[in-house]
């Protein structure tokens, strides 16, 4: 069997035709595989759902006891058979519950990685490297340009900053699944003790993530007074920060948590002030690190910057191919009052 | 490195004075000799090496790089230096070697042409992605962090509790790594003394007067003159121990600026300080500002720039005659000094600014509105106005109450329409304060909108609140941080706009450039459609008036490192 039989690149996300499941696709289909809770990968409306029981009980929490036809949960290190094709869950240490998906029949195995980092991360099962002979890389951070510091330093710089600026709120921006959890538990790891002050669009996920990870004293803004959240440290989802909710905090230090945060434009055009380069994406040494360490001999580069992470294959005398997939990115980089007046 | 780059980096992002200043003041706290100094010296412009230039700069990361990976990423930042920075190839973890600022200056200064290459590349290969930024911004000649000789002085001042105006009279006396001013601010030593001759006295300046101040003021009390439109600045001059003259002059706020205006320095004869305005004089007729603008910052002063543009000081006051310091004699004694050292020294380039005999206020009332009936004739298209100042008034820094009042002439005033809105920062990060706003242009068979300024002051808190609901209502397209609001005939935000003069200007599409403008008021009861038209405008240009180049030296940038009174 050759590779682009086993999976196939279609608009609606990779179909396996053997197996008849897409993974992670992008509009309704009988049979979901889904890596991970990011609502660019895991959307309502399918027949069946297989995925970690994370990310199971995450599409729960965000769409409802509806969201699927059925649902089938997965264990990291377990696999599956579809009509004779294997289906594998291996951690990608990309948030919690996010799995790199290895998909074999005849001895071929390709690994669809969905959204992976090979760093350290409190607040998921770390990265298992795969071996395969086609893995299918994701390149948001594709680009030589992007490496991410390590992100105690980018903790260490808010703190100072809380330090230098004791009466002024620092207001984070961050992703409210896996990005915002994983600040929380960064900051109890660098020593913070103070309470940690939510937007309520935060509030479902991270009640999650705290009955699994010690995520320290945790209150929501709605309810705290203007003194309270005078030099306190508040995450809000990236959409609030421009909001009129940011209104309430006394001349607010605003900060953001992201890989692209690394490009001064970019944190500018947003009116970051403070810009934490901290991503669960890997950033080019680790995609390049990671392609190389697991045997393939073919690459197959889905979103983000392909066009550089197939030239580094070429250079390398790998084979390689932009998917060209459309429908995945950033969730939450929305439309900059998405998050209206929620609380 | 480490600490000047994580400071570069911060006060890159910081958009309010007041963070940089808190920023800058621990970091001169907390770092130690000699490294603060250098950079304090790097931000006042204090340093002197060879820059390196862009093309090493791109060598140096080719030698390094697959040009096709270069290419991609440089085209997604947009920046070489911060390209370079982000993907030099590092060092393996725990082998970073960084140098410290002062041996990278020291280093620099000595360093043939031929060496720079090479050395430029190990110090890269020590430092992490923020300190190559920092390094890069450094040695080609940018830091552009926003942060001018002066407020670095203001920060350095508030280490010992000091005023910054305290720092500018040792300043020039001083040399990095300013080893002696850190320990007198720390109280560990004497504050240093100046044996320059020719050092900077801190200005004194003036209140805007409102109308109700009058009743409460005597016309007697008082001298007027014309307030000129051009640059304020303060001429130095005398002997120094070896019997050199020396002669210097500085913008408002202490910047050296002599490179800039060797034509006016030659006429530096006396010995003293004088306190006047910087214009440009032709054919014994004072130009307007816009004229003035072509001259200044310019990086290099061509014969031809000299010879178009004539610098001319117009002096009112005198701060130390000779020797004498003579800031603490009333207005009055030093006019008669002023009057005596200017016709003395005999200097074509070099004259009083004369005073406005008046009676009472109606009297100086008509001569603010009509300059040139009132004796200054064809000088006063480069009048912006009166000054007040009392007469048994000392020569006080900075800026006293009630001593000299500014009474500049009414602003010109256009209806405009709000065309496009973008969030502000700090406090105003989450409203939509800053504003284009168009004129009504007429050709053949089209009316249309034309923008013709920006403005994000002028209206109160509760104004902005209005406005950044109305374009949050109003909205039809986004672009980035930036909103386009509705803007039809009918339905619309019409602004009353203030501004202070009108150029040509190449760089904006209505070919005009407003100096200094405001939304003076808010017309929610007029409809787009009675909004000016650009003819408006256009009778205001000066006739004479020439364009500005596109090439950055726009009325918004002209006063950069000079400052108005």
């Amino acid at each position: 069997m050759r590779p682009q039989d086993l999976l196939i690149p279609t608009p609606a996300g990779l179909f396996c035709p053997q197996g008849g499941f897409h993974i992670d696709p992008t509009r309704p289909v009988d049979k979901a595989v889904i890596t991970h809770g990011h609502s660019d990968h895991a959307r309502p409306g399918h027949g069946t759902v297989l995925a970690t029981p994370e990310t199971i009980d995450i599409m729960r929490l965000r769409y409802g006891d509806g969201f699927a036809g059925s649902t089938q949960a997965i264990a990291y290190g377990e696999a599956v058979e579809i009509n004779g094709v294997g289906v594998g869950f291996h951690p990608a240490g990309h948030v919690l519950g996010s799995a790199q998906i290895a998909v074999e029949a005849e001895g071929l195995r390709i690994v669809a990685s969905g959204d992976y980092k090979n760093v350290s991360d409190p607040t998921c099962v770390p990265f298992e490297l795969v071996r395969c002979d086609v893995f299918i890389t994701e390149a948001t951070f594709g680009l030589p340009v992007f490496r991410h510091p390590a992100p105690a330093a980018e903790i260490a710089k808010c703190l100072q900053s809380v330090t230098l600026f004791p009466e002024r709120t620092h207001l984070i921006g961050a992703y409210s699944l896996g990005k915002a959890q994983r600040v929380m538990a960064l900051l109890r790891e660098a020593g913070y003790r103070r309470p940690i002050y939510l937007h309520g669009a935060l509030e479902t996920l991270t009640r999650y993530y705290a009955a699994r990870f010690d995520l320290g004293e945790l209150k929501l803004v709605r309810g705290a007074t203007k003194d309270e959240l005078a030099g306190a440290i508040v995450l809000a989802p990236p959409s609030a920060l421009k909001d009129v909710w940011t209104r309430r905090f006394s001349d607010p230090v605003t900060a953001f948590a992201s890989g692209w945060m690394r490009i001064r434009a970019r944190a500018r055009q947003g009116g970051v002030e403070l810009p934490l380069v901290i991503s669960d994406h890997a950033d080019w040494d680790g995609l390049i690190a990671t392609v190389a360490a697991t045997g393939a001999s073919e690459i197959w580069v889905t979103h983000g910057a392909e066009e550089a992470l197939v030239r580094w294959c070429e250079l390398r005398g790998l084979e390689a191919r932009p998917l060209h997939m459309v429908g995945y990115g950033d969730e939450n980089e929305s439309d900059d009052d998405a998050a209206g007046t929620a609380p | 490195m480490n600490r000047f780059a994580a400071l570069l980096d911060r006060l890159a992002y910081e958009p309010s004075r007041n963070g940089k200043l808190r920023l800058l003041t621990d970091y001169f706290r907390n770092t130690a000799d000699p490294e603060r100094g250098v950079a304090l010296a790097a931000m006042t412009g204090a340093l002197s090496f060879r820059y390196a230039k862009p093309n090493l700069i791109r060598t140096l990361i080719a030698e390094r790089t697959d040009p096709v990976l270069f290419a991609l990423s440089y085209d997604y930042v947009g920046d070489l230096s911060e390209t370079v920075a982000l993907m030099w190839p590092s060092a393996a973890a725990g082998s970073l070697d960084s140098p410290a600022l002062s041996d990278v200056v020291s280093t620099l200064a000595a360093l043939g042409k031929a060496d720079l290459p090479g050395q430029l590349a190990r110090w890269l290969d020590g430092l992490d992605e923020i300190g190559r930024w920092a390094l890069l911004k450094l040695v080609t000649g940018g830091l552009r962090i926003g942060v001018s000789a002066r407020l670095a002085k203001t920060a350095v001042a508030a280490l010992g509790g000091r005023k910054p105006d305290e720092i500018e009279l040792v300043w020039p006396g001083l040399k990095p790594p300013y080893l002696e001013l850190f320990a007198w601010l720390e109280q560990r030593g004497e504050k240093p003394t100046s044996s320059d001759v020719a050092t900077f006295r801190p200005a004194m300046l003036s209140h805007a007067i409102v109308p109700d101040d009058f009743a409460s003021l005597n016309p007697a009390d008082f001298a007027a003159e014309w307030k000129w439109d051009g640059i304020r600045v303060q001429a130095v001059a005398g002997d120094n121990a070896a019997g050199e003259h020396v002669s210097r002059l500085f913008s408002r706020t202490g910047e050296d600026i002599s490179g800039s205006f060797p034509d006016l320095i030659e006429s530096f004869t006396f010995a003293g300080a004088l306190d006047g305005e910087l214009l440009i004089v032709r054919d014994q007729r004072v130009q307007s500002f816009n004229v003035l603008q072509q001259r200044l910052n310019r990086k290099t002063v061509t014969p031809k720039l000299l010879a178009e543009f004539p610098a001319h000081l117009r002096v009112y006051d005198l701060l130390v005659d000779g020797t004498e310091d003579l800031r603490e004699l009333p207005f009055d004694a030093r006019r008669s000094r002023l009057e005596l050292v200017v016709q003395r020294l005999s200097q074509p380039r070099i004259d009083l600014s004369p005073l406005i005999p008046f009676a009472d206020w109606e009297a100086l009332a008509r001569a603010r509105a009509d300059p040139a009936g009132a004796g200054a004739g064809p000088d006063a298209e480069a009048i912006e106005g009166v000054m007040l100042k009392r007469r048994d008034a000392p020569y006080v820094p900075g800026r006293p109450r009630g001593l000299w009042w500014k009474w500049k002439r009414d602003p010109f005033v256009i209806d405009a329409v709000l065309m496009y809105a973008q969030r502000g920062h700090g406090k105003r990060s989450s409203f939509y304060s800053d504003y284009t706003f168009g004129v009504w242009a007429t050709d053949a068979d089209t009316t249309e909108l034309v923008p013709v300024g920006k403005a994000y002051f002028g209206f109160t808190d509760a104004e902005l609140v209005e406005i950044d609901r109305f374009v949050r209502r109003k909205t039809l397209n986004r672009f980035g941080p930036v909103r386009e609001v509705v803007h039809d005939p009918e339905d619309g935000l019409v602004f009353e706009v203030a501004f202070e003069g009108l150029q040509r200007s190449t760089r904006h599409k209505s070919g005009l450039a407003m100096r200094f403008p405001r939304i003076s008021r808010l017309r929610w009861d007029k409809p787009p459609k009675d909004a000016d038209q650009i003819e408006t405008l256009e009778k205001l240009l000066p006739v004479d008036d020439v364009p500005i180049s596109a090439s950055g030296e726009g009325a918004t940038h002209a006063r950069k490192g000079y400052d108005k009174h």
